[in-house]
């Protein structure tokens, strides 16, 4: 045993890509175990590894951790990125269950029909503009500083760099009304743990194709 | 200014009750303000209130609030429904998140059109039965203990309190297979807090009515 978190998955970003990036940028060395059979799935579920049958699955300190959410904010915690008091938190949580509702629209792209893939990047790039990058430009202008809150690293500005560079794989431009995200950006990606994350080599996995959907239809029964 | 939170949301449950639920647990009073048409809504937006331009917001402790889940674990951190560290935390979201998939089933259910209601009633009481109700029903289980974490009332247990009591109204006999799930229900329904948020009179709502429905819809379309 390590004492690595162990990350079981797919091999491929789904939901699990939050929980890389989050470790990752606190610095956490992890190990991955990928599944390829539906099989695989089944056995975790009749171990009792899996409380609700379903991945992400992350075992760290002992607990074997389901559910994004629980995991990102256990990690969260533990590693002191999520702010200083209840009302940090507070905020915290809000901006990246606002960015969350945004990644939701990325998460479920590469399983929409061909003929509806034009119009779900529009919606994409229509929330991203419209709806959400306007609200953390503000933010970051109206403190003037480097990090989303507290002025201190944070959970929301991991989340946050994830989903500009996310939608930025479909819609390069997005960026370009915004000023401070563009600066917060460079800022993120020269931070040591993040610029690390995103060399090649690094366990962030590339955008999802082909076969990567039809691995998750295969393994979770999508059809 | 009564100090108490103010909730901004349409009259039904939706996304809303599950934090009614946690302040009446707590036993904090709050007031209400709803959306009646979609010129209310767009007040709220053009006032700057809601920071992704959606409902449910709760204005408290001079924040305003948005997103259910900011929402829910900031009021269970200040009344002390949410464990007692890190690990016991990470637990109570676990399970708190487990529910809230089967709470999305179950709060869509109410808008589901007629020739479309049994068919998921039947998914939800299959991933209740089948998914959700065993894991809270071994976990008591197996500790023997009145509450889902801790040895103390957390967010966990009003959560599934509220999922087992929506589920009971939809099929009575939904927790058939769960003797201590219905003691749960038993003992939770008993503690003071939450006995005075089911009686008649309180801010709980009560499921839809059909005819209510396209209003309801029309605020967000």
């Amino acid at each position: 045993m390590s004492g690595k978190p162990r990350l079981t998955y797919i091999n491929g970003r789904g939901r699990m890509e939050s929980i890389r990036w989050l470790l990752a940028a606190a610095g956490v060395e992890f190990e991955e175990i990928f599944l390829q059979t539906r099989e695989q799935l089944l056995k975790l579920g009749q171990d009792g590894s899996l409380l609700f049958h379903q991945l992400p699955l992350v075992e760290i300190d002992g607990m074997k951790l389901v559910q994004c959410r629980a995991i990102l904010s256990y990690i969260a915690g533990k590693y002191n990125l999520y702010g200083k008091d209840l009302k940090e938190r507070a905020l915290i949580d809000m901006y990246v269950e606002g960015i969350s509702d945004l990644m939701q629209l990325i998460l479920m792209f590469p399983f929409s029909p061909p003929e509806a893939k034009e119009k779900k990047i529009a919606t994409i790039a229509e929330k991203a503009t419209e709806r959400y990058f306007p609200v953390f430009e503000k933010v970051l202008k109206q403190h003037g500083q480097d990090f989303l809150v507290g002025n201190r690293f944070s959970w929301a500005d991991v989340q946050l760099m994830e989903a500009i560079l996310a939608v930025e794989e479909k819609v390069p431009s997005v960026l370009s009304g915004f000023p401070q995200l563009q600066a917060f950006k460079t800022k993120m990606s020269n931070m040591p743990t993040i610029k690390k994350f995103l060399q090649p080599g690094s366990p962030r996995k590339p955008p999802p194709d082909e076969n990567y959907v039809a691995t998750v239809m295969k393994i979770f029964k999508l059809d | 200014m009564s100090g108490k939170p103010v909730l901004h949301y349409v009259s039904v449950r939706g996304r809303m009750e599950p934090v009614k639920w946690l302040l009446a647990a707590a036993g904090v009073e709050f007031e209400e303000r709803f959306l009646e048409t979609k010129e209310d809504l767009q007040k709220l937006r053009t006032d700057g209130s809601l920071l992704f331009q959606q409902v449910p917001m709760v204005e408290i402790d001079g924040m305003k609030l948005v997103q259910t889940r900011a929402i829910l674990n900031y009021i269970a951190g200040k009344y002390n429904l949410y464990g007692k560290d890190l690990k016991e935390r990470a637990l109570i979201d676990m399970y708190v998140e487990g529910l809230a998939d089967l709470f999305e089933l179950i709060m869509y259910h109410e808008f589901k059109p007629a020739n479309e209601k049994e068919k998921d009633l039947a998914n939800i009481m299959d991933k209740a039965t089948n998914r959700y109700l065993p894991v809270f029903e071994k976990v008591l289980k197996d500790h023997g203990h009145d509450f889902l974490v801790g040895n103390k009332l957390s967010k966990a247990d009003v959560s599934l309190l509220e999922n087992i009591l929506w589920l009971e109204e939809l099929k009575p006999d939904a927790l058939a297979k769960f003797p201590l799930l219905q003691s749960f229900k038993a003992r939770m329904s008993n503690i003071p807090n939450i006995k005075k948020f089911l009686q008649p009179g309180s801010a709980k709502k009560p499921l839809i009515q059909e005819k209510d429905i396209p209003n309801v819809i029309a605020i967000f379309h």
